[in-house]
């Protein structure tokens, strides 16, 4: 099939940039959307033209590297998968194609399709510390754990941080992340002593960061790829709750 | 000071949001049973406005409730719109939206009408500002018959056109705003929310209903002097 492209192209992160227009030729629809654009790449070296900068990492829908706005959905038209997992039987022939960047204040382009989002590194720092105990080796299943109780946060550890909650909503807002990341502890006796401290800071950088605050449009939801659901928002809202009585006025709770 | 980290944390300063709409959408409630009296005639909503008079002090620790969860309401709904929107400052050019609401996404504006149809309505009704001349429905001692006054204000075809869209405001803020409520204080999950965000859009509809009854069946002579 044949597609035409749209594709963002900026030079650095101070550059203007704008929409250009690609012919992608003979594209099999057994190729994953990287490869299609990797034949695109290889096509405009050979013509001398500088290649479309993308980001992408394992390719196989676990690293969270592959950050695209495909016809105004992050990772594109299918649910729950990434970039790298999308095939382009999705698409038919004569489609157009908008390809962007994440758009957010806090992922700022670096270039073309690539945008720095270091800022969901400094979100998970400021969760800080999870108490162990040294020593030997502890037995396995020492500490009991309901079984739901452990599915619910392994649902919310499944967030690879991509970013696409932030891509698509529209105050920029990275609640879904921040709950997904609280999420995965909430229910764990592990990280119990530091939770009230790990919500407030964590809530408190994101807005340091430049991401808006959630307004419950839902649209995280419908574009996260590993399907987070937005319970886990309500679950951060009551950890919020619960962490209230021990605010102390300064950063840390 | 623990109130300045409330402000620092994105949840916290959700939390104003909603805590200051619940108290509104109470209110909005409320209003609507008190307005109801209306149907049973003259004597009975001149009866209910008298006792409201009458709680005195109690009427005004209500007010000035009201009044400061509005005020907070409406400062953290600019204050929060302004702040998403540096966040987001630039949309991509194909937008798809998958499952947020035409309401979700015009609550400023939505709200914003509101806050000027308040202040019309405080102007219309409590102070008698605008609209008739309050001659026409007091005796000669000035004092106001509150069923006259709202007959013959909703008698008036650009009257009931006003209050029309102030209430499409109303629902349309409503329908998004209730269900976010509970989600917001966290008394949501995954098998709620479907109900929520449906039993919200029920509740705006039957107070639409119940309020554009009001204007409505006035204007349409099921309500005459």
């Amino acid at each position: 099939m044949n597609l035409t492209l749209h594709v963002w192209r900026q030079q650095g992160p101070d550059d203007k940039g704008r929409l250009e227009r690609y012919q992608a030729k003979d594209v099999s629809p057994d190729m994953s959307f990287l490869e299609m654009l990797d034949e695109v790449n290889e096509e405009l070296v050979q013509e001398g033209r500088e290649p479309i900068v993308f980001d992408h990492d394992c390719r196989e829908g676990i690293c969270g590297t592959c950050s695209q706005v495909i016809n105004g959905q992050p990772h594109g038209p299918q649910a729950e998968t990434t970039v790298c997992q999308l095939h382009m039987r999705q698409f038919k022939d004569g489609d157009e194609i908008y390809i962007e960047p994440w758009r957010a204040r806090a992922f700022p382009v670096i270039k073309d399709l690539i945008v720095d989002r270091t800022a969901m590194d400094r979100i998970v720092e400021a969760g800080g510390y999870v108490s162990v105990s040294t020593g030997g080796v502890p037995d396995a299943n020492a500490i009991l754990i309901p079984k739901a109780d452990a599915d619910a946060a392994m649902d919310a550890a499944e967030c690879i941080g991509c970013g696409a909650c932030v891509a698509a909503c529209p105050n920029g807002s990275a609640m879904l992340f921040v709950s997904a990341k609280v999420g995965q502890l909430a229910k764990l006796p592990q990280g119990r002593p530091e939770a009230a401290r790990r919500v407030c800071s964590m809530t408190e950088t994101m807005l340091d960061e430049g991401f808006g605050n959630c307004s419950n449009h839902y649209e995280c939801e419908a574009a996260c790829p590993k399907g987070i659901s937005v319970k886990f928002i309500a679950m951060l809202n009551r950890e919020y709750l619960k962490a209230m009585p021990k605010l102390k006025g300064k950063k840390e709770a | 000071m623990q109130l300045m980290q409330l402000f620092r944390s994105s949840v916290g300063r959700k939390l104003f949001m909603a805590c200051s709409g619940l108290m509104l959408a109470g209110f909005v409630v409320a209003h609507l049973l008190g307005n109801t009296t209306l149907f049973a005639g003259s004597a009975a909503i001149n009866a209910y406005a008298e006792q409201l008079r009458k709680l005195g002090p109690v009427l005004w620790v209500f007010r000035l409730g009201l009044l400061g969860a509005l005020l907070v309401h409406v400062t953290f709904g600019i204050w929060l719109t302004l702040q998403n929107r540096a966040a987001k400052p630039m949309g991509y050019a194909k937008k798809t939206v998958q499952s947020t609401t035409l309401a979700a996404e015009t609550m400023i504006y939505s709200g914003l009408a509101l806050l000027a149809f308040i202040v019309y309505h405080l102007l219309h009704f409590t102070l008698r500002k605008v609209g008739l001349d309050p001659s026409l429905f007091s005796d000669a001692a000035g004092q106001v018959d509150v069923f006259q006054m709202v007959v013959l204000s909703f008698g008036q075809w650009p009257l009931v056109l006003l209050y029309a869209g102030g209430l499409a405001a109303l629902f349309l803020h409503l329908s998004h705003g209730i269900s976010s409520t509970f989600q917001t204080l966290g008394a949501c999950n995954e098998h709620l929310l479907p109900l929520l965000r449906r039993a919200g859009l029920v509740a705006a509809l039957a107070l639409l209903a119940g309020y554009l009854s009001i204007p409505l069946l006035t204007y349409f002579g099921l309500v005459t002097l």
